[in-house]
């Protein structure tokens, strides 16, 4: 495969993907959105401690990503992760289990929405240090190989990841020794409060390509075209040809975090109406699959009652949960 | 007075003359030939051995894919040791010189430090990173540094200071062997000294205090590089008719507060002697541990010596001035004896 910078348009999705797969993915872009809505509303009503950065309108990328990876791979998250923790396979009732801060959550509440980590899933934590993971999934690429398996890891961060040097650190180590990791940049435009171009200089994948890494542009409002990009990016690593690059052009439909509600200052209610108008992962992957006959209104509205429902019960059960007993403080400061 | 005494560490069988050097290099390779999870990754750490030469040979026997030559990225060798640790191996990394621990400071304080307690226990990062400390070398304010207090303030983070050649090896056999992160600081200017190593499986458990000398009228505890200084120290004192004790903690994290206490409980006296900056230095730590342990045995007010809060200096007449000697120690006993005396 030859490495430089691609860029694929609309619609280029480059894999077929099946009606099964369609369904699949379209759930769990949704169950990720019920999540987070249902986050930011405990947080609205004061019944979550803490804040919580939401991954509504980014959902395709952490699906169509997973989706391309065995159970056994690795992820890194970010402050922004609960989409990537549930898309690797967590459960939606631990997840909100530790967001409240509970015994039964997957840190045991000690890491809350920002630091979810479950092994079983692959998923080796998210990191609220931005770009702080990209040196954990480049040494779980190296250990992969060092250990002989076949395992790949990708590293999840945003675009406000590009402003920090230990990307370029490890993304150098991971090209010179042809790791197995993909790393996938969700460019949602904005670095907190600063649109990025106000921050990055020159071409994203430019700089990915430079160090000689296979480097790709990609719709990310576009659950197939993520799933595509993906799948060559995976099948690169997993055949020893090294790592990949993936932007993904995205857009959160909130704010930075939960409390973030005037953004005027920084972008307008007109570009966001018109992502959530037009660019709405789920309605564009419903729209597709309703024009393909692999499902029809009905069946996409029972999807979505059944996973509100869903939703609802692990919430429930998640306030009812029990918090950590005090003992726990000073346990597992050390192994 | 009575004449002090050495304690001798029981001597396991084959004791043999060592550097400092050779001795973390006999540790690690024990280490890579034991547990195919354990590799070194650093700057210069392959056919180099590093500038101090500390690796020379490992990559003959264990080859590049097992001792991997490193960009100059000690952020990104470091977090990829992070990774690498919490999925299996048992990575060894090696910062040339302490100094640059400034830059890998993300990787350790938020990452390697906090993964196993943030997971609820369900990750471990059972990594090492081996580094220097020491000035009087010559070589300046970033290339001098002793910045183990640093680490130390973390928790999460273990921290070795080894003082001989025997420490070096069995403290670091017990690093590798850690589920826990832990940060070895080197002096770099004892690499050379020689000491009896055991041979074979040496491992000495890390929060575990030595008495380095045995004497009745002081305590000294100092560390690292500061051992000999205080070892030193008590030879002149000797001379004088003070007994001197030194107890080295081996360890800052964890502290074996219990073997401190007990050395200022029988003498009455302590100074704590460190060669990191003395301002909210370990120093700080060790009296403060000796005040709340021992204050109703103390007759007089435990001294503190750490390096001068200066940047250190390249020329050696100022260089010279920055770090505790046998002789400032010493003056400072004497003085502790005289006022206690008084009092």
């Amino acid at each position: 495969m030859a490495t430089g910078a691609r860029r694929r348009g609309d619609g280029q999705v480059g894999v077929e993907v099946s009606p099964e797969l369609a369904r699949q993915m379209y759930e769990q872009m949704l169950r990720i959105r019920r999540f987070d809505l249902h986050v930011n509303q405990l947080y609205l009503s004061a019944k979550m401690p803490g804040l919580a950065h939401l991954y509504v309108g980014q959902e395709a990328v952490a699906v169509g990503v997973c989706s391309a990876l065995r159970r056994d791979d690795y992820i890194t998250s970010t402050h922004r992760g609960h989409g990537h923790c549930l898309a690797k396979g967590a459960q939606i009732r631990r997840m909100f289990a530790e967001l409240l801060g509970k015994e039964e959550g997957y840190c045991r509440g000690k890491g809350g929405s920002m630091h979810i980590a479950d092994p079983e899933s692959g998923n080796l934590g998210a990191n609220a240090i931005v770009a702080g993971s990209t040196g954990i999934a480049t040494g779980a690429a190296l250990s992969a190989k060092m250990r002989g398996t076949d395992r790949i890891a990708v590293c999840f961060f945003g675009e406000g990841a590009l402003g920090q040097g230990v990307l370029y650190e490890v993304m150098n180590m991971a090209s010179l020794w042809k790791l197995p990791v993909v790393y996938v940049c969700e460019n949602n435009l904005y670095n907190e409060y600063t649109h990025y171009s106000e921050t990055t200089a020159g071409s994203v994948i430019d700089r990915a390509s430079a160090l000689g890494l296979a480097a790709e542009s990609v719709d990310g409002q576009d659950v197939r075209a993520i799933y595509g990009a993906a799948l060559r990016a995976v099948e690169r690593a997993r055949g020893g040809d090294g790592p990949s690059f993936l932007e993904s052009l995205t857009y959160r439909f909130f704010g930075h975090h939960v409390g973030d509600v005037d953004r005027s200052y920084y972008r307008s209610k007109e570009e966001e109406e018109d992502w959530k108008t037009n660019r709405d992962p789920v309605r564009i992957m419903a729209d597709w699959m309703i024009e393909r006959a692999i499902a029809d209104r009905e069946t996409l509205d029972r999807i979505e009652q059944h996973v509100e429902a869903e939703v609802a019960s692990a919430e429930e059960w998640a306030l009812g949960a029990p918090y950590p007993d005090p003992s726990e403080v000073d346990q597992d400061v050390y192994a | 007075m009575s004449m002090p005494s050495r304690v001798a560490t029981p001597a396991p069988a084959g004791l043999r003359e060592l550097s400092f050097a050779q001795a973390v290099n006999e540790a690690l390779a024990e280490e890579l030939r034991r547990d195919p999870s354990v590799f070194i990754i650093g700057e210069d750490v392959g056919e180099a051995g590093t500038p101090f030469k500390v690796l020379s040979g490992l990559i003959e026997e264990f080859g590049p894919d097992r001792v991997i030559d490193s960009p100059i990225s000690e952020a990104g060798i470091t977090g990829l040791a992070v990774g690498a640790a919490m999925t299996g191996m048992r990575p060894v990394v090696d910062i040339m010189f302490g100094d640059f621990m400034t830059l890998v400071m993300d990787q350790l304080v938020n990452q390697a430090a906090k993964v196993h307690y943030m997971s609820g226990g369900k990750l471990n990062v059972p990594m090492v990173v081996r580094t220097t400390l020491g000035a009087t070398r010559r070589s300046a304010a970033q290339h001098s540094q002793s910045l183990h207090a640093w680490f130390s303030h973390v928790p999460g983070l273990k921290v070795a200071l080894p003082a001989s050649p025997q420490d070096a090896k069995g403290l670091l056999k017990a690093a590798i062997r850690d589920d826990s992160p832990v940060v070895v600081f080197e002096d770099k200017m004892m690499y050379q000294s020689k000491g009896p190593v055991p041979e074979g499986d040496f491992l000495i458990p890390l929060g575990a205090a030595e008495v380095k000398r045995a004497g009745r009228d002081v305590t000294i505890v100092a560390t690292s590089s500061m051992v000999h200084v205080a070892l030193s120290a008590a030879d002149l004192l000797e001379g004088e008719g003070i007994s001197a004790e030194v107890v080295d903690p081996r360890t800052a994290v964890p502290l074996d507060r219990a073997t401190l206490v007990e050395s200022v409980q029988k003498t009455g006296r302590a100074i704590v002697v460190d060669e990191g900056y003395e301002r909210y230095g370990v120093t700080a730590e060790l009296a403060s541990v000796i005040g709340e342990g021992a204050f109703y045995h103390l007759d007089a007010p435990v001294r503190r010596l750490g390096a001068m809060d200066v940047p250190i200096p390249f020329s050696p007449v100022l260089e010279d001035l920055t770090v505790p000697t046998p002789e400032s120690v010493a003056a400072a006993a004497r003085e502790l004896c005289r006022e206690a005396a008084k009092g």
